[in-house]
Parts: structure tokens; sequence; C-alpha cells
């Protein structure tokens, strides 16, 4: 067989056999929520294949241009290259928007799948000893998604980007001390400068796709040696792994997941439009609409802008203002308290043990809980980053429904976790009512069969 | 059904799978050819994709071994013997470390000055902020221009009236953006000092929000306020664009104005203080 030859050929240099064998048996736990992972993964190499081709067409210049172009109601319109060049891919380029669409669609899915991966390395307690560099690891890559996603959206230079970028200006000028250089160095002068979309284009398609991709093979790389984790079950224990094995039933497994995604994707990309950059026109630094909001991973900040009450400190005459403690403060703690979770966890617990088997999360109901009121508070800034939209839609008045969601965001989280707790608890109190079957047989004396039953009250195993 | 008949049927399925897909490839390639249209060639691409994905999922879990099987886990920490061979390795050099502490604090002065001199090119990358935070193109006599370049007249805004203005020669200068409202008829005071700074019932505010920099861009005229759309700070209009709601803590700077001998708007000056989004020494 060739394949033989090859590998052979192959050994004889570099002597792999026995590290290719490992690989090929390695074993993978089957658990539906084990492909969230994957699935980011897999967003992330349709994002480089996509972005490959978007980058043959796509100008990051500010110099203006007039457009004569095959979209009509633009046309004669003065815009930045940057602007025209989007237009050319979306209308005149074959194939081209189906191309932008999916990039767009697999940029939203992948930081969703990050987060959903988190949230389940969180909620089973994945990330306990030995397992900690891998979670500052995937926390670095979830700011890197985010980041990257930021950049790609803020390319195109039509009004929506535009006014991203100037929030995230203000945002950083409000830096103290060190706020008005580094926004004069992001942008190449004040805003909106003509330097920033050429950086953001380095910034997005060679800087964080590097950054992740080396940061996403450490990820693996550990993930090989340590190996996975897995729930408990029968047989399963805290020295081994059960599950399929790579070759070959994973490995179809995952491409199959590869390919479903990818399916996904392009029936989005096809058919859900998103981001018409056409219709938001280019950007005018004078103008800017309502219901101006950015993509879904960035409402947070958004809501945490708009929640945020009119404060700001002045002390001998300087001053921090307002948006640094909304922009700055919140997401420097959000991140912080990701990256210190393992060890804070650890630190409160006292358990410094290895741990390969995962927990359920009603058993861990005080963790649980904390995910579960976090999440609110996100969920609720989330909201509340469409305030302007959900007056509209139910005519109500934005300043009120701002005083909702400023009481929300204090009350909803300590509630929730308060509700998470006692169903946590009610759950495990009904994990231990009654006897469990396991369906396994045993031949009883007399010669008839039963079902051996696991106890009440004993972990399930 | 019998084994061989579910996995006769399995391979069935995965072969039809394998077989749309191919088509539907034809198709997106025959689409292309024809000139594309995004719709098609997304679902096309999403039948082509999605038949590989089943047919693969189809596969691995009907016809190939399903196990499970089970690995055991290397021990993760080193033994307590190659962790000490390994510490008495590492001591080569960290003994000779020790020994040249000079030179390592000579080191430490070499790398740190290479690191602080790979700073200084960080500095090409944008001008000193120097004043530019702190002034606009408005200049004592700048001629108000509309978005067009029209100067403006004192007829013309209606009472009620908004436009957005620069300074003559400085269209769609971001920093210089001014909302022009004509809330009376006749001179209006927004507060004390700003005595002569709206005649004729113009009074003039920079249009950018003093919270995150959007362009203040909505008048409500009932109430007499400004509404920024990104983060729904409101202004009062009439008392110096005081801020009322919302994020914002500063009023928005007001542009002293006053009309020439041919009726046309023009500034009395620059803004007498720095526009937009606050900074930490913008009062200094």
């Amino acid at each position: 067989m060739i394949i033989q030859r090859v590998a052979r050929w192959i050994d004889n240099r570099l002597g792999a056999s026995r590290a290719a064998r490992t690989t090929l048996n390695k074993v993978f736990p089957d658990h539906w929520s084990f492909m969230l992972g994957e699935v980011a993964l897999y967003c992330f190499v349709i994002l480089v294949l996509t972005g490959v081709y978007l980058t043959f067409f796509f100008t990051p210049g500010t110099k203006e241009v007039v457009y004569h172009g095959s979209y009509a109601p633009l046309d004669g319109v003065k815009m930045s290259q940057a602007y025209e060049s989007v237009l050319r891919i979306s209308f005149d380029v074959r194939a081209g928007l189906v191309m932008r669409q999916i990039h767009h669609w697999a940029a939203l899915m992948f930081v969703a799948a990050v987060i959903a991966h988190l949230m389940r390395i969180f909620f089973t307690g994945a990330f306990r000893r030995p397992r900690e560099i891998n979670w500052m690891i995937g926390v670095t890559l979830l700011i890197l998604a985010i980041a990257n996603g930021f950049t790609g959206y803020s390319l195109p230079d039509d009004q929506l980007s535009g006014t991203g970028l100037r929030i995230a200006y203000s945002v950083v000028l409000s830096v103290p001390v060190a706020g008005v250089w580094t926004a004069f160095l992001i942008f190449g002068g004040e805003f909106p400068g003509n330097e920033v979309l050429t950086r953001f284009f380095v910034i997005h398609i060679l800087i964080i796709p590097v950054a992740i991709a080396v940061l996403l093979g450490a990820h693996l790389a550990i993930l090989v040696r340590q190996k996975h984790t897995q729930f408990p079950g029968r047989g399963r224990t805290n020295t081994n792994v059960v599950g399929a094995r790579l070759w070959p039933t994973f490995m179809a497994k995952t491409l199959g997941l590869f390919f479903l995604t990818f399916a996904v994707l392009a029936a989005l990309g096809g058919l859900a439009q998103i981001n018409p950059v056409w219709i938001w026109g280019p950007f005018e630094p004078a103008a800017v609409s309502a219901g101006s909001q950015p993509d879904w991973y960035v409402g947070w900040l958004e809501g945490s802008l708009r929640l945020f009450p009119a404060w700001e400190t002045r002390l001998f005459g300087f001053e921090i203002p307002n948006p640094f403690y909304s922009g700055v403060v919140i997401p420097g703690i959000t991140f912080g308290l990701l990256y210190a979770w393992p060890f804070l966890e650890a630190r409160v617990t006292k358990d410094y043990e290895e741990h390969h088997l995962l927990d359920r999360p009603r058993d861990r109901p005080v963790r649980t809980s904390i995910g579960v009121a976090a999440l609110t508070f996100y969920i609720v800034l989330f909201a509340a980053g469409g305030n302007d939209v959900l007056a509209a839609r139910f005519d109500i008045s934005v300043n009120l429904i701002t005083w909702v969601f400023r009481i929300f965001l204090l009350v909803l989280p300590p509630l929730t976790a308060l509700l998470t707790y006692r169903l946590c608890r009610e759950l495990q109190a009904r994990d231990h009512e009654k006897p469990r079957p396991t369906a396994v047989l045993e031949r009883t004396q007399s010669g008839g069969y039963v079902e051996v039953e696991e106890p009440a009250g004993a972990p399930r195993a | 059904m019998s084994a061989p008949d579910r996995e006769r049927r399995a391979v069935n399925q995965v072969a039809v799978a394998f077989g749309v897909s191919a088509l539907a490839s034809l198709g997106l390639a025959a689409v292309y050819w024809q000139g594309g249209q995004n719709q098609v060639e997304g679902v096309l691409l999403a039948i082509a994709l999605g038949g590989l994905g089943y047919g693969f999922v189809v596969v691995a879990r009907r016809l190939l071994p399903q196990g499970p099987y089970t690995e055991e886990r290397d021990v993760l920490p080193s033994s307590e013997g190659q962790v000490a061979a390994f510490e008495t390795d590492l001591e080569r050099g960290e003994g000779w470390l020790a020994r040249r502490g000079f030179l390592v604090k000579m080191l430490g002065v070499a790398a740190g000055a290479l690191g602080v001199a790979a700073l200084f090119p960080l500095r090409s990358l944008g001008p000193n902020p120097g004043n530019s935070l702190r002034r606009t193109k408005w200049r004592r006599g700048s001629l108000v221009v509309d978005e067009q370049g029209e100067p403006v007249r004192v007829r013309t805004l209606e009472v009620g009236g908004v436009l957005t203005v620069f300074p003559e020669g400085h269209l769609e200068r971001e920093d210089s953006q001014t909302l022009l409202i004509r809330i009376s008829d006749e001179n209006v005071v927004t507060r004390k000092g700003r005595e002569d700074w709206a005649p004729e019932g113009y009074v003039a505010y920079s249009k950018v929000c003093t919270h995150a920099g959007c362009p203040v861009g909505l008048y409500q005229q009932d109430v007499k306020r400004l509404l920024c759309p990104c983060h729904q700070s409101s202004f009062d209009a009439v008392e110096g664009a005081r801020p009322v709601f919302g994020p914002a803590t500063r009023s928005l700077p007001q542009l002293p104005l006053m009309v020439d001998d041919n009726g046309l708007l023009r500034a009395q000056d620059d803004y007498d203080e720095p526009i937009g989004p606050g900074f930490w020494d913008r009062g200094r």
C-alpha cells in the first residue's frame, strides 16, 4: 500500500511511528458538550479560508474616491477606497458577497462557540488542576477573538463601523495619563486619523490570526499531553479516559462536524443578510443614526457604556472620564476574574488535587450560582446595549428603560444566583431520593435475573 | 432489522449523501460560471458541505468501531528522581549565575536599555497630541457654513430648526462639527457670562458628545433637548446643553456666535474649552 510505503519512508527519517501510533489511538470521550471547542476551532479555520479570499480584493485605504460601480444608489458618492472595495466585493466580485457573509457569520459563531466552550469548562470544573494553563490560554483566545471581530468590523469604513471606532477612540482617550498618547499612536493622530484602517488591517489579517493560531496550537498540544477530562460513569476513573479512538472513528466524526459547521455557515452566508454596508453608507464623521448596534459580542460593552451613571472623578485639576469606568474597568475586572478563577476557587475550596473527572453543575452549587450570576450580569448589559431599540419597539421612554436595566443589573444577578443555588440543592436531593437503575443484570441464586441498582446517595458513577 | 441490513442501509445513506454533495458542487461551479448568484451559491455550498458532513457522521456512528476504548492516563508530575536530576543540571548554570551577580546585573542593564531603545520607534506611529485636542478649526470671525458649504444667514432657520455646521473651509472636519439650533427669534442667554453668544435665538453647540464622542444628532424640539443616539445622553439646549440624562457628565461646549453686517452668522471665537470626550489633563 502506498500509505504504508510513505509511512515507512517518513519513519526511516523521523522515527515517528511510536508517537504516530499513540496519536492514532488517542481516546476522545463521547459527550455532546465536547464539540463546542471543536466548533470554535472549525470556525477559525473557515474564517481563515474565507478571509484569505477577501484579502485578495480588499483595499485598506482612506483615500477618497468617487464610486462608479454596479450598485446604482451610491453612484457618484464620495467614499474611502476601503468602503469602495467592500462594495466591489459585494456586487462585482463573483462569489464575493457569499464569501463576505460567510466570513461575518463565522466570526459571530466563532465568539459564540468560544464562549459556550468556556461555559462548559467553567460549569463542569474542567479548569481545575492540572488544566489552569489551558484555561488561561483559552481566556486569551476569547479576548483575541473579540479583538479580531472588532478590527474586522471596523475595516469596511461604513457608517456603523466608523461609529464603533469613534467610541473605541474615546475609551482609549479616557485612560489616565497614557490615554491621549496611546489614542494618538493607535489612530495616527486625532480621530478619525488616516492610519487606523491600514493598521487595523494588519492587526486583523496578520497579528491576531497568527497569535490565535499559535495559542490554539498550544491549547491543543496541552490537551493531548494532559488528555481529555470526562464525566464520571461506569468504568471511568480519574486515571483513565474512555471513549472513541482518534483513528478512525473520532476522525470521521469530527470531519463530519467540520463540514456541518461549514454547511450551516454557508447557508447563513447565502440566505441571511449580514452587515449590508451599502445600506449604512460610507462613514461621515458628523452623521449617526439611532439603533446603532455593534456585533453581538461587543454588546455587553455597549450596554456598560449606556448604563453607567454620569460619574467621573476630578482631583487636583485632573480627571478620570466616565468611559474609563464603563469601557476599561468593567472589561478589565471581567477578564481579570476569568484569568484568576481557577486559583481563586482552589484557594477557597483548599482543593489543590488533580481532577480529570468533571463535576455535574448541580454538585457544585456555589460555583454554579456564581457562574449564573455572572452570566445574568452580562446578559443584562447586553440587553441594555439595545435600550434604544427596545424603547422604540415597546414605545416606552429610553430613560425609563435605562433605569430599569440599571436596577436589573444590580438585582438580577444575586436573585438568579439564589434561585440557581436552590435548584442545585433540589436536584441533588432528587438524586439521593431513589436508587438508580444501572441497566446491569445479575443472576440470582434461584436462576432469575434482577437489575442492579445503585444505592441512593451514592456519588453518581 | 438485522445487523447486516443496518450496515447496508448506512452504506447507502453515506453513498447518497456524498453523491448529493458532488452534484451540489457541480451546480456551484455552474452557477459561478453563469455569473454567480449569492443565495444559490450559499445554498449549493451548504448542500455540498452538508452532504459530506452528514456522510461522515453516519460513517462515524454506524460503520466504524464504537468502542468504548479505555486509555490510561500518564502520571503528569515527573518522579522525584527525575525532578532532582533536572534540578542538578539546572544548577550548572544557575550556580554560575549566582556567582556572577555583577555580570547578571550588567546584562539586565544592557537588555533594559535595548528594550527602551526598541520602544522609541513606536513614537513614529502618531504625532504629538500637543494642543490638538484643545483647539478646533473655529476662529474669531469664522463664517458658519452648512454641510454643502453654503453660508448660514439669520433667515436660514425657522424657530425650532436645526442644522449641522462647520467653519468655512473645514467641511466634514470631525472636531469642528457644530449643531446650530434656532430656539427663539431674539437673543438667548443660555448661561451667565454668555449674554451675547446666541444672537437672534441661534445657539451653537459642539456636536461631539462629551461622553464617547458620537455626533449628538437628534434634537427633540418639544422639550428642546439634544440626544446622543449612541448612549442616550441628553442635553438641555436652553440651559447651555447641560446633561440631563445618560452617562455624559459635562455640558456640550457652546460656540459664541455673532451676526455680521451682511446678516451672515460668524463665530466670535473658538470654543472656550476642549470639545468631545474627556481625557485626564483636560482641565489643565
